[in-house]
């Protein structure tokens, strides 16, 4: 099976590439210049649970709410219709940066909700028209999943089968991280109605090959769900690419603010998928006796919708491309290799995942023998190195690879060099304040 | 380095060489807490005994895996209850997760606390507060549970006679504790 194409031909280009300006990057994000516990400065590596924010996105959405602030979509008046303006014209900002068509673009909450939203809308199938059957899952029929998933890509699957009587079944994961996809013949099957999996692991970083298995999965009439939360932020993404159905991510992770997150699906599959939150925003004629929705991307975004976030997470968008993304993936990659190389060289410390850089993400987590990751976690935390530490709501995959819990570090386009060698001169102090080395 | 205000030497000592550790028969409950977050987890069993009329703790048997600080805790936590009252028993529990809600803010109560009061440094940082509670809450939940089917064995007693041996009378739980 073939790698995922895109990260291949980003790491042949990366020699090619300008390197980023760490030090004019860094002055757009205030934050990386305050001091934290001992006084000590910040050295950030925790983007994969939410990342930094610059200047430009918190002033776009300063300016938003200083300006123009006003219920989209909604209103007889002029501030109406600019937020409507700003909300409709991040639309398309958000579509053009995945290379998608804007009324295939959704606003969620988050990253989260825009798995739960395909999930939900798949068992409120049942009950909807016959426009919706391709949606509809029952007994006998299979959900298939990866060991690999964060937990937002796997308990809401586990629930659809629960609801619905269907039968949820799941690659599972080697040794080193990849997927084992020996069985895929078999797990993908005329049963199989709907395909959920990561397009990168937040744990070992690892990029499965989502475009081979959605082949898979629509020679045999499945749904492909990617998500995306980890992958968006960090290399460029073209959803004409992937071969994915859905794709879900979040802004808070790509430099956007919070309380925002995006599902792209495919034009003629939003067409006839039910909805999951309902109310205001979505209906198009409502009568005491029942209601008739609007078509997407509206159908999904009942209530106000957040304006003033979108116009926010269109700015990172503009704040990423400014900077290219085959250069922020570059940069990761470049960063993930040195600190592969620095940790591996410490002895009694095992890196969950693969230890190259191929197909592979800049989230780089490890056990550390006989000292518990919240532990080492501690110790860097007074170093002013944050990290997370647990099992990264990835529970399964923990115990896939026999670990209980790890610590994780992620790289992102303002972490340098000297943070990298900063954490493992870290690990190592940990070591010896515990006494293990 | 704050760090030695967190794990001081007894914590460490604890950690290294945890005390009661081991799962034991005869017992009258056991719990199983979680800590979701970090998957840190407790297994731990109870045993009740009478003491001139009043319910006490014979003992605390436990197997868990997590962090230091939660392994010292449910470690100490043993050493303190084992032998006490069930009521002397719960007023330690309340005074230790009275010191971890302190934030520091407030001296712990060394005459009820003991050697517990080690662990004022880490009621200062939130995020572990849950690792030093782990085990507290745990055998304060399979206490009561302990408590709950004596008081039902008590009850029975007065009807047909039906005797109910431990190994049924476990409780079994997976939740976050608070």
């Amino acid at each position: 099976m073939t790698a995922a194409g895109e990260i291949t031909k980003a790491a042949g280009e990366s020699a090619l590439l300008a390197p980023l300006d760490s030090d004019a990057i860094r002055a757009d994000f205030p934050i990386l210049g305050r001091a934290v516990r001992g006084g000590n400065p910040l050295i950030y590596l925790d983007s994969g649970a939410t990342s930094q924010k610059p200047r430009q996105v918190l002033d776009a959405e300063r300016d938003f709410y200083t300006m123009h602030n006003s219920a989209a979509h909604r209103g007889a008046h002029l501030l109406g219709e600019e937020a409507t303006d700003a909300y409709e014209g991040a639309r398309v900002r958000v579509a053009d940066f995945i290379g998608a068509d804007p009324g295939e673009i959704i606003f969620t909450k988050s990253a989260t909700e825009s798995l739960n939203l395909v999930a939900y809308a798949m068992s409120n199938a049942a009950t909807a028209g016959p426009e919706a059957a391709r949606f509809r899952v029952g007994p006998g029929d299979e959900v298939l999943v990866t060991e690999m998933e964060h937990h937002a890509n796997l308990v809401p699957w586990q629930q659809l089968c629960q609801r619905t009587g269907a039968t949820l079944r799941w690659f599972a994961v080697m040794p080193d991280g990849r997927l084992d996809l020996s069985n895929a013949g078999e797990l993908i099957n005329d049963r199989t109605k709907v395909v959920a999996v990561t397009h990168q692991s937040n744990v070992t970083g690892v990029i499965p090959p989502v475009a081979e298995i959605a082949r898979l999965a629509h020679a045999r009439g499945a749904l492909v769900v990617a998500d995306a939360a980890q992958s968006v932020p960090h290399r460029q993404v073209d959803v004409s690419e992937i071969g994915a159905d859905f794709l879900a991510f979040s802004s808070h992770k790509m430099l956007g603010p919070s309380g925002i997150g995006v599902l792209w699906g495919r034009r003629e599959l939003l067409a006839a998928m039910p909805p999951f939150v309902s109310g205001g925003s979505m209906i198009e004629v409502v009568r005491m006796e029942g209601s008739t929705f609007l078509p997407p991307p509206e159908r999904f975004e009942a209530g106000v919708p957040p304006a003033a976030q979108a116009v926010g997470l269109a700015a990172a968008c503009d704040y990423l491309d400014g900077l290219g993304m085959d250069r922020v993936a570059a940069h990761e990659e470049e960063l993930t290799a040195h600190g592969l190389e620095a940790v591996t060289a410490i002895p009694g410390l095992r890196v969950l995942g693969p230890l190259t850089t191929e197909d592979r993400g800049g989230a780089l987590s490890f056990v550390v023998d006989g000292i518990h990751p919240h532990d080492v976690g501690q110790v860097l935390d007074e170093l002013g190195i944050a990290v997370r530490t647990g099992h990264h709501c990835a529970w399964p995959l923990h115990r896939a690879l026999g670990a209980q819990a790890s610590t994780r570090a992620t790289f992102y386009l303002y972490n340098t060099h000297d943070e990298v060698d900063a954490l493992a001169d870290g690990i190592r102090k940990a070591q010896k304040f515990f006494g293990t080395a | 380095m704050q760090l030695e205000s967190m794990y001081q030497e007894i914590i460490l000592d604890h950690y290294r060489h945890p005390h009661h550790k081991g799962l034991r028969d005869p017992f009258d409950a056991e719990v199983h807490h979680v800590n979701p977050t970090c998957g840190d987890e407790v297994t731990l069993r109870v045993t009740l005994k009478d003491a001139a009329g009043e319910a006490a703790v014979a003992d605390v048997s436990y197997e868990s895996l997590g962090c230091s600080i939660s392994q010292a805790s449910t470690s100490m936590l043993t050493d303190m209850v084992i032998g006490k009252t069930v009521a002397e028993a719960m007023d330690i529990n309340g005074e230790f997760l009275r010191l971890m809600q302190s934030r520091g803010e407030t001296a712990p109560d060394e005459d009820v606390l003991g050697d517990a009061v080690a662990f004022e440094g880490v009621s200062k940082y939130p995020a572990r507060i849950k690792c030093a509670l782990l085990g507290w809450m745990a055998w304060k939940d399979a206490t009561a549970r302990a408590l709950a089917e004596a008081d039902a064995e008590t009850a029975d007693s007065a009807g047909p006679a039906e005797t109910t041996g431990p190994a049924e009378t476990t409780g079994q739980t997976d939740r976050e504790h608070r």
